[in-house]
């Protein structure tokens, strides 16, 4: 699967080895854009405001997330409810390790993705018997577990009044200033990036696709089910922790708030206007649905200043309106942003001989 | 050489019976064709044989160990690998992967690995690649290779579908109906692959076909079924002339 990138004409290019072949980055034009888009990503923080930081930063956040479970439901073709919980899981992890254990943040990081995914293989196990609804009902179940868990669990998680930790350090750079953060979150939201799309051009990532699309021919191809399925509830869930740790040194207080079935619904809202199975849909999905309430917000002000009713109209309707907004792309554009930017691209890819 | 043993076979889908104390050995290098009327259990044979069915009874042995209890992936990762009746391909796959896929149990990297694609990972990417474009190569399947299969004609989705049952390279094959709804043009070329299959690997096949032209020119063996049991056993010309299956297929003479 060789993707395609924004404006590139990659006609006339010829390769020699499979190496080449396969590579992801095809074409030197495709070479050029992905250092473009980087060397953007490393001067932004220069040129606009703390807020707009902090923004990026959410997003960056959301993005680790989304693909985690874009992993499960987009390209195993699995589903979870339960995908708020297991960030939680790795919030919460890192809460305890690094106030009651007393391990550094840094220690406590990698160590929150693990437990997510094994908390989330646990909660995988029914899929080799549940599908569809009855799937996401199981799933459902484990944000229940988990969440009643952290609550009553208090002498571990201080219930409901949450667990307030230190800014990371390294060094003399403290995770509390946005433009710290951006780059240590901007390069955990690369990785994640590049290993899922490496993970979907090797072995183990072609068959979770092949599970998705036909799980009993997977299995006659020597595709253990269980096995994969676990897998991928485990990996996608470790995405999870390691954004749940993220956000919980971003917020420094960690409650399980940030955590909720609404949590839950909003990522699988990401990946759905995102576009199922498609990683570039992933950001895009979690840019949108970290940017829509902030744009809701300014264009309430914006029509607030002379209709004052209109403001906390719009305000109140936010809900609303993301619900509106993930039934149009079913209706309309079922795969999503990604599968709409790949659709104007084509267009201008011959554009203007377009016949 | 006997490769696979089929003893007293039974198969039960509540009250109906799909398959009755069928007991079949399969030599290593034939081409064992099955065939038989409609719902006669061929299919279900080869579920069982792979593991997409538990036999009620009965013993399914391969290359000297009972595989009866072995689910299917265990099942193809000593060597049994099949194609389907209704294609089941990876739709949003393309050719390329399909066939890629065919070489999972071949293959050893793991999330990790295939996470950071570097050497190991990708190494053995490149290597199984050129597998696969040799399979492609074989099928004539050059031009299509990076079509998602689920855009491809009938046809060419048969091929690529035997491509990935290939690329697993079995002891043995389980083709179930590989012509159906083939014209003549495309059945000769389905039919020169098989050949050239048991040719060149010297795999053993097990044929489901209704095709009689092309069960006849094909096959070293064949087995006729009919309602779940088998009735007839022998070369295509020994089985041409036997009585009980021209009652199968044509019915009782009157009188």
């Amino acid at each position: 699967m060789r993707p395609k990138f924004p404006f590139v004409m990659d006609c006339g290019l010829f390769t020699t080895s499979y190496q080449e072949d396969m590579a992801v980055l095809f074409s030197p034009a495709a070479k050029i854009k992905v250092a473009a888009i980087i060397a953007f990503f490393l001067v932004l923080p220069y040129f606009v405001s703390p807020y707009f930081i902090s923004v990026v930063n959410l997003i960056a956040i959301a993005v680790i997330g989304a693909l985690g479970l874009n992993i499960l439901v987009g390209f195993t073709g699995q589903i979870s409810i339960g995908h708020g919980a297991f960030m939680g899981v790795g919030a919460y992890t890192v809460g305890i390790l690094t106030t009651k254990v007393g391990l550094s943040y840094w220690a406590a990081l990698p160590l929150a993705g693990i437990m997510a995914a094994m908390v989330g293989a646990v909660f995988g196990i029914p899929s080799l018997r549940l599908k569809g609804l009855y799937l996401a009902i199981a799933t459902l179940a484990a944000q229940v577990i988990i969440v009643y868990t952290i609550i009553h669990w208090t002498s571990l998680t201080n219930g409901s009044a949450g667990i307030v930790i230190d800014a990371p350090r390294l060094g003399s750079a403290s995770m509390a200033d946005d433009r710290n953060f951006y780059y240590f979150a901007m390069l955990l939201c690369l990785t994640a990036i590049v290993c899922t799309v490496n993970l979907f051009r090797s072995r183990v990532g072609r068959a979770f696709m092949a599970v998705r699309d036909r799980d009993l021919a997977a299995a006659v191809m020597g595709i253990n089910l269980l096995k994969y399925k676990v897998m991928s509830f485990g990996l996608s869930a470790f995405y999870a922790g390691i954004a749940g740790a993220l956000l919980a040194a971003y917020l420094r207080v960690i409650t399980v708030e940030n955590f909720t079935v609404e949590v839950s619904i909003q990522y699988l809202a990401m990946i759905i206007i995102g576009g199922l199975g498609s990683v570039m849909g992933s950001i895009y999905g979690a840019a949108f649905m970290t940017l829509l309430p902030i744009f809701l917000r300014s264009a309430a002000d914006f029509f607030g200043s002379f209709l004052p009713n209109i403001a906390h109209f719009l305000l109140s309707m936010q809900t609303a309106l993301f619900g509106l907004i993930i039934i149009l792309f079913l209706i309309f554009e079922p795969e999503g942003l990604a599968k709409l930017w790949k659709d104007i691209k084509e267009y201008f890819r011959l554009w203007p001989f377009s016949y | 050489m006997k490769l696979l043993g089929i003893s007293e076979l039974s198969l039960h889908f509540g009250g109906v019976t799909a398959l009755f104390n069928v007991s079949l050995e399969v030599n290593k290098g034939e081409i064992l064709a099955v065939i038989g009327p409609n719902g006669a259990g061929k299919t279900s044979l080869l579920n069982c044989i792979n593991g997409l069915y538990r036999q009620g009874s009965g013993r399914i042995v391969f290359r000297g160990r009972d595989i009866s209890r072995f689910p299917p992936h265990k099942r193809a990762m000593l060597g049994i690998s099949r194609t389907f009746q209704n294609i089941e391909l990876f739709k949003h796959l393309t050719v390329l992967e399909n066939i890629m896929l065919g070489r999972h149990i071949h293959m050893r990297s793991g999330i990790i690995s295939g996470s950071i694609y570097w050497g190991f990972a990708q190494r053995g990417e490149v290597m199984h690649r050129r597998r696969v474009e040799e399979i492609i190569d074989f099928l004539e399947i050059e031009s299509v290779r990076r079509k998602p299969v689920g855009t491809l004609p009938y046809g060419l989705q048969k091929r690529v579908e035997l491509g990935r049952a290939l690329a697993l390279e079995p002891e043995l094959l389980l083709l179930d109906e590989p012509m159906a709804g083939m014209n003549t043009e495309e059945k000769e070329d389905m039919a020169r692959f098989i050949l050239d299959i048991a040719e060149e690997w010297g795999t053993t096949m097990i044929l489901i076909e209704h095709d009689m032209g092309v069960v006849m020119d094909v096959s070293d063996r064949v087995a006729v079924f009919d309602f779940g049991q088998k009735i007839a056993e022998g070369s295509p010309v020994e089985i041409q002339h036997n009585p009980r299956v021209i009652e199968a297929y044509l019915g009782h003479q009157a009188g």
